[in-house]
């Protein structure tokens, strides 16, 4: 684990985000911020208990802080971008001190609003794994590799948090796109939460 | 420390358990629809006029009470309480409606309920100019973001109103406000 930006390796976020999936084996909840984070997590492979959040940016970690807050059993992940971050970092203070022990928070920063076309971020030079540990989030760390980012992702799993990982990616962009309906969205991602149980008609 | 602690918690417990007058009972009256409807978290950004309430939430174990950076984020904790299965209202003031407006947007695309109840600024008898242009705009704002806005301006229009807003926000799955206006607050003077 790495506390700065040297020597990390710029990895692919369909990668990673395959390699999380793949390690989800209590139906955990995973909250996919706008854009390609959560492209790629419907790329991986759709699960009941993923969301896709198709607007507000900068509220993938508030909404898995929500989530973490009512059903504190089930360890809640928030994929969020480095652009969409920058549009609420002070809710990494709000994260560190209601502190939820089963919140993880993923940051994918390829310091590019890439789904805009690759334009620079204003902190495409911010350390945010600095910036999260200033917040409070002690453990923040970076991912210098993917085989780092799986053990890192062991440890989440397996410890309270809330935890903090960053990985800094490539230049490659999603997968595939993710289905447009947030009524149905909502509706499969409540009944993977079991706070919707009635069965669906027809 | 310990004995500055103490006291302060004398003091917390004695304008809990002291009891308003009639005028000024309607804090307390929220607290208990609160109660009523379930509600378990509380996402706020303090105002004077709610500070009541947010003490009463505070004193209570069963509420999550959870201080926001902007009220940005109270709208997405909402939306992510109801989807793991609890309820949650929203506590700002005028100015803040101004910070959600886009966000908005979640509760209204998923259909989902997102109860707001709002301390007016700018409003009536305002001292301070800053304050009057989004305390004039709140309730066009909300409306024009699809938001159900009732408004308050008497103690005894409380109760029934706030329990009108959180029924029609966990029951027909939209965001709902209700208005407690500065009439009802009463005017800040800061001692002017």
């Amino acid at each position: 684990m790495s506390g700065t930006t040297h020597n990390l390796k710029r990895m692919y976020r369909f990668d990673l985000t395959t390699r999380l999936v793949a390690k989800l084996k209590q139906e955990e909840a995973v909250i996919g911020g706008i854009g390609h984070s959560n492209f790629d997590l419907w790329a991986a492979g759709h699960r009941p208990q993923n969301f896709y959040m198709l607007g507000s940016m900068g509220l993938a970690i508030p909404i898995a802080m929500g989530v973490a807050l009512a059903q504190p059993a089930r360890k809640t992940f928030a994929l969020e971008g480095d652009g969409s971050l920058l549009m609420e970092l002070g809710c990494l203070t709000t994260v560190a001190t209601q502190a939820p022990k089963n919140l993880i928070i993923i940051l994918f920063d390829n310091g590019i609003y890439q789904i805009t076309g690759g334009q620079p971020t204003p902190g495409a030079g911010a350390d945010y794994v600095a910036i999260a540990r200033a917040c409070g989030l002690a453990t923040a760390a970076w991912a210098a590799n993917e085989a780092e980012f799986e053990r890192m992702l062991d440890n989440a799993l397996a410890t309270d948090g809330p935890h903090f990982i960053g990985c800094k990616l490539d230049a490659q962009g999603p997968k595939a796109q993710t289905e447009r309906d947030p009524a149905q969205i909502r509706d499969r991602f409540m009944r993977g939460m079991g706070t919707k149980k009635n069965r669906t008609l027809g | 420390m310990f004995r500055a602690d103490a006291q302060e918690d004398d003091m917390q417990r004695e304008q809990l358990e002291s009891a308003p007058t009639a005028a000024e009972a309607w804090p307390d009256q929220i607290y208990d629809l609160l109660k009523q409807h379930g509600v378990r978290q509380v996402g706020l950004v303090p105002d004077a006029g709610h500070a009541r309430l947010i003490k009463r939430c505070l004193a209570d174990n069963d509420m999550k009470v959870v201080s926001l950076t902007t009220e940005e984020e109270g709208v997405a904790l909402a939306f992510g309480a109801w989807l793991g299965g609890e309820k949650s209202v929203l506590l700002m003031q005028s100015s803040g409606v101004g910070n959600i407006i886009n966000m908005l947007s979640v509760a209204i695309a998923h259909r989902t309920p997102c109860p707001i109840i709002v301390t007016m600024r700018g409003d009536f008898g305002e001292f301070n100019p800053f304050q009057v242009p989004m305390g004039n705009a709140t309730q066009a704002c909300l409306e024009a973001m699809g938001t159900l806005v009732k408004r308050a301006d008497r103690p005894e229009d409380v109760a029934e109103t706030v329990n009108a807003t959180l029924r029609l926000a966990f029951n027909t799955y939209r965001p709902t406000a209700t208005l407690l206006g500065q009439r009802l607050l009463g005017a800040k003077t800061f001692g002017k």
